[in-house]
């Protein structure tokens, strides 16, 4: 079914991997398609209860191919057909997302894992802001996400001096949750991602809502939209078993919703 | 009502309810389901009991379009004999307040049934467009009309000629939709508008909307002569001695519709 990715769901976590170690995971026309078409799998499968979108052999993703890149190549509908559906479609997946950056990240394979939730980083890992060393802007949403994780100052200089981040450098500047020592990574990449899956989900879809919310709506309406969530929320059973389990001294037992 | 087979009619207290009830096609409108539609919709404007109308789409669609396979062979003569959009027509007659809650995809012949209602609440998921032309035709319940008139010729042009969908937030945007409110909570929030209406005096609801109806189509001048016109029509009614009355007694006011 998948032939540039591997997804394999495993208990309640799905697994993205994407799956062209030979061309370090590289971008093509059929791999955008096709992690468009799982993010959405993953999305509305409700025995997934987090995603781990992870790169096969020693990088994580390379960008977009350059191999395939063309004279008369009209970028802009590049964007707009290949990489827009793709970042709306994580964009709008109300599960955790976590990129397990194993190696290098570099152009859009970077913005891809500034698009998740949270980036464990292995040691190997590093971030490579590459756009401006072939005259190019950071594309498929990186400098949406980039200045809202690091501020302004420090987006613009990764965007323009498009130095290499490595590892340790990324935690620093708050583009990483953590970094994994090597010889612990999948051990721990796999921890935490079943901690999440068994965290309150619908609850951790809807904090996902409100932050996108409020980098948009006035306060006004982003307290409206609060309401709303708080609402949901307080409806279902995680909630329920939540407090149930305070009152009881025990650890909850969430099911997701 | 046990009758209809295409939707679902019930009434909740104040509130009549009318839920397009064919999710495996999307809720497309068939005629049937239109005449089913609007012979719900004129019995609950008909029963005093009811002060507000909602109308909502079962499945992951409001109601994407028309029944194509219904009219694929259809002549001119033969529309001409079929008359369908009379049953259109009858909608814009209604005077109960109606309020479309938009659950999906409200497409050409869905869209013109949620413009034809009197407020929109869409799902944040919701969608609204105009495909008709993709087909070779173009909108024939209004479409070309009601979204000219809430949204001017030049946006509404540009929506009518690609065929492009509109996000709830875009509709927003552009006033087509009233208010966009979390897919899981769109029914309870309608519910609670729909019941906060049914509260208000109901004449006053029913001249209030005659008027603004009047103000899409009329001059200034005239139209300004109808909402007078109404305003003192209004003054005949029970429920204006009762809310004057209660204001100055302050106390909350009991409506009747009288």
């Amino acid at each position: 079914m998948y032939e540039t990715i591997r997804y394999e769901v495993d208990g309640q976590v799905a697994w993205l991997t994407l799956n062209r170690p030979e061309q370090l995971n590289s971008f093509t026309e059929q791999m955008n398609k096709e992690m468009t078409k799982a993010l959405k799998q993953a999305g509305a499968d409700r025995d997934v209860r987090c995603v781990v979108i992870t790169g096969a052999g020693r990088a994580f993703c390379a960008g977009e191919d350059l191999s395939g890149v063309t004279e008369e190549m009209d970028h802009g509908e590049v964007l707009r057909t290949r990489y827009a559906p793709m970042m709306k479609a994580l964009h709008s997946l109300e599960k955790p997302v976590v990129a397990a950056v194993n190696g290098v990240a570099a152009g859009a394979g970077m913005s891809l894992a500034l698009a998740c939730d949270f980036r464990l980083l292995s040691e190997k890992a590093s971030f490579a802001p590459a756009f401006i060393h072939v005259g190019l802007v950071p594309d498929a949403g990186h400098l949406y996400y980039l200045p809202r994780l690091i501020g302004t100052a420090k987006a613009l200089e990764l965007a323009v001096l498009g130095e290499k981040v490595a590892a340790t450098e990324a935690v620093a500047l708050g583009l990483a949750t953590t970094v994994i020592p090597q010889d612990r990574w999948e051990e721990e990449v796999r921890q935490f991602a079943e901690r999440l899956a068994a965290m309150p989900t619908k609850a951790i879809g809807l904090v996902k809502r409100l932050l996108h919310e409020s980098q948009e709506a006035t306060f006004d309406r982003y307290l409206e939209r609060e309401a709303e969530c708080q609402r949901i929320a307080g409806l279902t059973a995680d909630h329920r078993e939540g407090v149930k389990a305070f009152f009881e001294k025990r650890k909850p037992i969430f099911q997701g919703n | 009502m046990s009758e209809f087979v295409s939707i679902a009619v019930r009434q909740e207290g104040p509130v009549g309810v009318i839920e397009l009830a064919r999710p495996n096609v999307l809720n497309a409108l068939s005629r049937q389901m239109v005449s089913e539609i609007v012979a719900a919709v004129e019995s609950f404007d008909r029963d005093e009991e009811v002060r507000v109308i909602v109308l909502t789409g079962r499945g992951r669609a409001f109601a994407a379009g028309a029944d194509i396979q219904e009219m694929a062979n259809d002549d001119p003569v033969r529309l001409e004999w079929l008359n369908q959009f009379a049953d259109w027509d009858r909608l814009s007659l209604v005077k109960t307040p109606m309020i479309a809650a938009v659950n999906g995809l409200a497409l050409g012949g869905g869209f013109e049934l949620a413009l034809s209602c009197d407020l929109i609440i869409a799902s944040a998921a919701a969608e609204f467009g105009f495909p008709e032309v993709n087909l070779g035709v173009m909108p024939g319940a209004g479409g070309t009309q009601r979204l000219t008139k809430l949204i001017g010729p030049k946006q509404a042009l540009a929506w009518l000629w690609t065929g492009e969908r509109l996000s709830a937030k875009e509709a927003h945007a552009l006033g087509v939709v009233t208010r966009v409110v979390s897919p899981e909570l769109l029914m309870e929030e309608t519910m609670r508008l729909a019941r906060r209406l049914a509260e208000q005096p109901p004449l006053a609801l029913r001249l209030i909307k005659e008027a603004v109806q009047k103000a899409v189509d009329y001059p200034l001048y005239e139209g300004m002569q109808f909402e007078r016109k109404n305003f003192y029509l209004l003054f005949a009614s029970e429920d204006q001695k009762e809310g004057m009355a209660a204001f100055l007694e302050k106390r909350k006011p009991q409506f009747r519709g009288k």
